[in-house]
């Protein structure tokens, strides 16, 4: 059991798709000017992730390994279109939100990186706890993000006027209209790769 | 006068790097020297100018709603368009596929170059972001969609290029150790893109 917990808790920080493995930057920095499109596509990705890494896990030794690129892409394009099916239906306002993000799960690296890294040689369980550790771990990086620049950006978390209700306006306060911007996304995960690795010096590189 | 108007939008203001973040992973992978990159962008680009129309008649003549009656009127209730994302990478993968096999008989030294990079292509945000842009943003015909998957291209080119120069360039400064790497070229990539913004104002 200490061996799943392992597999599940690494690519929560130590080995974490996007501070560490630098996988899945592109939805990563688009989706998270608010926290809500955020959590969404955290969620959604975890799903894919998962149950991707579950089905090309219990066909890996039936794959030719020619082909297996185009085998991994049908089963992950499958999956996207069930994602996106699913989110027009619930929560058409965030997939709308979302736009082209949602298909681009498809080439979200994070996904096709698991499955050539960890899916192809691994048992069907053992790929499913390293899905979901995956899925969460790029999900932190998301929220952290979503939170970061809704708040500071909009004044708002999850569309509640926070910074409103506090009084900020009042006392002078103003909204900090860069960090909805995207290239200061990119500087919040430099930001946060710096933190990450001075804390923990194995992580830096020379 | 509109396929220029699209063709420099696509470089500058809809940058696919700086405003949409497509194609990230390789861009942070490949960035090291510029003369891999520069090879990555030419094959990036020389994907994006194939795939991008051909998936554009797809969308146009197959999968959107009512596409299908030039076969005959009684098709004009299909739709397939919740298809297109599947059938998108598979036109994708493809071309991929066919292109690698090309440059492989044609031009040995290219192939060389590129090794390893040409197939993951296939899996490149920027190539399967460009059809997804392109089906959303409903161009009017073929000539326009050439022209803003060939600015999209060279759009990426230059981002990448411009990285690399100042990553070969980085290796002669004192950075603090943490940031090194990744974490620098994230800041500078962000640094970048600010400066791209100043495009946003212009009005084409």
């Amino acid at each position: 059991m200490s061996n799943f917990s392992k597999i599940f808790t690494t690519p929560l920080a130590k080995n974490n798709p996007i501070t560490v493995q630098v996988l899945g930057i592109c939805s990563c920095l688009a989706v998270t000017a608010q926290l809500k499109p955020a959590v969404v596509m955290a969620i959604s990705v975890t799903v894919v992730v998962a149950l991707s890494n579950l089905i090309i896990s219990c066909l890996r030794n039936t794959i030719p390994p020619r082909v297996r690129i185009i085998v991994q892409l049908v089963v992950v394009s499958t999956l996207v279109i069930l994602v996106n099916q699913v989110l027009q239906a619930f929560v058409y306002d965030v997939s709308k939100q979302l736009s082209v993000y949602v298909g681009l799960i498809i080439t979200n690296c994070i996904v096709m990186g698991r499955l050539e890294a960890f899916a192809m040689s691994r048992k069907p369980m053992e790929s499913v706890m390293d899905g979901i550790g995956n899925g969460l771990g790029y999900g932190i990086i998301l929220v952290i993000l979503g939170f970061v620049r809704e708040l500071f950006g909009s004044g708002t978390l999850w569309g509640y006027p926070v910074m409103e209700k506090l009084g900020m306006y009042k006392i002078g306060y103003e909204n900090n209209g860069l960090v909805i911007m995207a290239p200061m996304a990119l500087i919040l995960v430099g930001l946060i790769i710096w933190i990450q690795r001075t804390k923990d010096k194995e992580l830096q590189e020379d | 006068m509109e396929y220029i108007n699209i063709f420099i939008k696509s470089i500058f203001i809809d940058n696919m790097i700086f405003a949409f973040f497509l194609g990230m992973c390789s861009y942070l992978a490949v960035s090291k020297t510029v003369k891999t990159s520069a090879g990555l962008g030419i094959a990036v680009t020389f994907v994006l100018l194939i795939t991008v129309p051909v998936n554009y008649l797809l969308n146009k003549y197959v999968l959107q709603a009512g596409a299908l009656t030039w076969i005959s009127p009684s098709l004009a209730n299909v739709d397939l368009s919740f298809l297109s994302l599947i059938m998108f990478i598979a036109v994708i993968a493809a071309i991929v596929q066919i292109v690698e096999m090309v440059v492989e008989k044609f031009s040995p030294a290219l192939y060389n170059s590129l090794g390893i990079f040409l197939p993951l292509i296939a899996v490149n945000c920027a190539v399967m972001g460009g059809s997804l842009f392109m089906q959303q943003r409903d161009y009017s015909n073929v000539g326009e969609v050439i022209s803003f998957s060939l600015g999209s291209g060279i759009g990426w080119f230059l981002a990448i290029v411009g990285i690399a120069a100042i990553r070969e360039k980085l290796r002669y400064s004192h950075i603090p150790p943490a940031l090194k790497g990744v974490g620098i070229t994230f800041i500078i990539t962000g640094l970048m893109g600010l400066a791209f913004m100043s495009f946003m104002g212009i009005k084409l």
